[in-house]
């Protein structure tokens, strides 16, 4: 039975879930009017997944993640205005610009990606991991797949060598039922995501991830494991996206229904919200605080993409190699 | 010219040695081990067995299993992994068995490694070598005989390097190592065992990545190659001198970022130049030199660049096949004359 929260761990969580939602919403906005291009894939709906696991991060833990990364690094406490700047390809995005909505990373929020390359972040996670090992700080890496990366071959090398040399590591699967337009059930041969390490001996679960004190718990026992130096940990997370895979995509391999259901009936924002009014007493006004708050840190993400000046032409050539080292 | 008159190695370092190519990358890893904590060597047998080639002889014993990790046969992973941990503040060294087996993790070192610089805006180095041996070495086959130099040198954000004495080998080892970005380091199985009188033993001593070396001064046509074919090309100089040619020859050494002035200096001077390579000729290194001397040298050029190659099939395994299907020295020698129109 997950502890019950503080009122201010409470409406912490709930902030962070709701900025992702509404950050998400306005990119979407934004997406439309031309503002964003290319490939954007939203988080809404799996909101509970990242703010759950982060509450339980400890600062030298690190996180790495693919394409459908804005709520992963919100969670992680990047700045609004960095990611928003960077989907609309301004200097003020967290990468100038030049990598866009798939490709973001934090050295000071030890976010390290924001990958396009489905399955690659699994082994570099376990790389993250080997170096958490190496250097003995005592951190784990939190690497997150969607269900369609978790049939890349390179995810089970990485669960091998994770499981052989020990490493802390986290692997999270976020399973909202689609990679694209395919179904698991049409990805996958037995698709028990959580119980595929178990040939190496990697401790599986699978948890409802639209629950966000689940998530919490599930995590909280898995970064345990995973930092007391017993090696890996598979969460497989139920949840699932409710707008097409990116902003292109129409979604008609699924019906209204399907969608309609989990929005009505498991919403990670509205069960959470209803926890904290009935549950934990948390007055509707200090909600409301907020969700004022939250519109307005958006508003002005929103303001800063839009005004944040592109970057200058001669950014092209720059970041290509680092600056040599003194070489002696 | 032998290796060690040479104008970038200090002659008051007295200390040069001889020895194998083997050895020499061997020592190279062991110095900057001992001078850094956080370089690693990871491969497929590099640990207990020594090393498939035995380039890592010694290195378990000396620093430990932590340092010097066996992994699983398992190219994508590991090399990913390794992108990792540089990312994570450690400065992997990955050795690949052979490079022909890297294409199971090109798309770690590409996607990955190479563009995750630019693609952060900055923010994310990955200090990354990856080495091993590149190209043919006897009767191996298709698979396991293939050179990648210009797989790799078309990249952005990689350098690559392709040494071919060992005192080369370990300074540019030790450089690659010491180098902020991700190095991919071309080595040669058949120039393992070769032994060369040109290493330092000065465990500061390391050469500029990205300049190229004239082993041999000649007037009349330049030589490029790299790896084990600089030694074919300097065969060649010496049939050539027989015939009244003075041919000079450039080892590139590294060839990611290319040493463009040096070449291009060469053929202000002997107004021609061949290109020599063990890789098929399609988009290859040669291919870009016949460019770039274009680009930058068309006016000095008395005759068109040539290129010795790799026949342009897979390799085969038939002692005559392979001899026709890697560049000899009569082809490069039969190439020079027809540059100088000596035929
Ligand atoms: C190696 C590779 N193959 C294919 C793609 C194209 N692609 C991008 S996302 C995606 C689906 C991935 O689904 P999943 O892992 O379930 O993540 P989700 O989008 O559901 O978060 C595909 C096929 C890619 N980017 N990389
Ligand atoms: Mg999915």
């Amino acid at each position: 039975m997950p502890k019950l929260l503080t009122q201010k761990e409470a409406l912490k969580a709930y902030r962070d879930m709701l900025l992702i939602r509404r950050f998400e919403e306005r990119a979407s906005q934004l997406y439309g009017m031309g503002l964003i291009a290319g490939f954007c894939h939203l988080y809404i709906g799996q909101e509970a997944v990242v703010v759950g696991i982060q509450s339980v991060l400890k600062s030298q833990d690190t996180v790495i993640t693919a394409y459908r990364d804005h709520g992963h690094m919100l969670a992680c406490d990047m700045d609004p205005k960095g990611v928003m700047a960077e989907l609309t390809g301004r200097s003020g995005g967290y990468s100038k610009g030049k990598g866009g909505s798939m490709h973001m990373f934090s050295r000071e929020k030890n976010f390290f990606g924001g990958h396009g390359i489905v399955g690659a972040q699994i082994p570099i996670g376990a790389g993250l991991a080997f170096a958490h090992k190496y250097k003995e700080d005592k951190g784990v890496c939190i690497a997150s797949m969607g269900d369609g990366a978790s049939n890349q071959g390179q995810v089970y090398e990485s669960y091998n060598m994770a499981a052989l040399w020990g490493l802390p590591v986290v692997y999270v699967i976020e399973n909202n039922h689609y990679g694209m337009g395919t179904s698991v059930e049409r990805s996958s041969a037995g698709p028990n995501y959580y119980g595929r390490g178990q040939g190496w001996g990697i401790p599986g679960e699978k948890v409802d991830g639209m629950r966000l004190m689940e998530v919490m718990a599930a995590a909280q026992r898995a970064t345990d494991h995973a930092r007391s130096g017993k090696g890996p940990y598979i969460l497989e997370f139920d949840t699932y996206r409710y707008r097409g895979h990116s902003m292109s995509d129409p979604a008609k391999y699924r019906s209204k229904e399907e969608v309609e259901e989990v929005k009505i009936h498991r919403d990670p924002i509205d069960y959470f919200r209803t926890y904290m009014t009935e549950t934990l007493k948390i007055k509707e006004a200090q909600i409301k605080v907020i969700d004022d708050e939250v519109k307005k840190t958006v508003l002005e993400a929103v303001e800063f993409s839009k005004t944040s000046p592109e970057p200058d032409p001669s950014e092209l050539y720059t970041d290509i190699l680092k600056e040599e080292a003194p070489l002696q | 010219m032998t290796a060690n008159q040479r104008e970038d190695i200090p002659m008051t370092d007295s200390s040069l040695v001889t020895l194998t190519v083997r050895e020499a990358l061997r020592d190279g890893m062991a110095e900057e081990m001992i001078r850094d904590e956080s370089v690693f060597l990871m491969g497929e047998e590099v640990a207990e067995y020594n090393g498939a080639y035995k380039v890592s002889q010694g290195l378990l014993d000396q620093f430990g299993a932590k340092r010097v990790v066996d992994t699983p046969i398992t190219e994508h992973g590991f090399a990913g992994l390794g992108v990792g941990a540089a990312f994570g503040g450690l400065r992997p060294i990955v050795e690949f068995m052979t490079f022909n087996f890297s294409m199971q993790a090109i798309d770690q070192i590409i996607n990955s490694a190479a563009k995750t610089l630019y693609m952060s805006g900055g923010q994310m180095g990955c200090p990354i070598v990856f080495r091993g041996p590149n190209g043919a070495a006897s009767r191996v086959g298709a698979q396991h005989s293939h050179c990648y130099a210009s797989w790799y040198a078309h990249c952005p954000g990689l350098k690559v390097i392709s040494p071919y004495s060992a005192g080369d080998a370990k300074a540019l080892l030790k450089a690659a190592i010491r180098d902020p970005n991700p190095v991919v380091f071309l080595e040669n199985e058949l120039l393992y065992g070769r032994s060369f009188d040109d290493v330092s033993q000065d465990p500061d001593y390391v050469l500029p990545i990205g300049k190229a070396l004239i082993r041999r001064e000649g007037k009349d046509v330049t030589l490029t190659a790299f790896s084990i074919m600089v030694g074919k090309a300097l065969e060649a100089a010496d049939r050539l001198a027989e015939e009244g040619i003075e041919a000079e020859v450039i080892d590139l050494r590294t060839l990611r970022p290319l040493d463009v002035e040096t070449i291009v200096e060469s053929v202000m001077k002997t107004n021609r130049i061949v290109s020599i390579e063990e890789s098929w000729p399609f988009a290859g290194i040669g291919s870009e030199m016949a460019a770039l001397m274009m680009e930058h040298a068309f006016d000095y050029l008395d005759a068109p660049v040539l290129r010795v190659t790799g026949a342009d099939v897979p390799m085969p395994y038939a002692a005559n096949l392979e001899h026709l299907a890697l560049p000899q020295v009569e082809s490069i020698v039969e190439a020079a004359k027809a540059v100088c129109y000596r035929s």
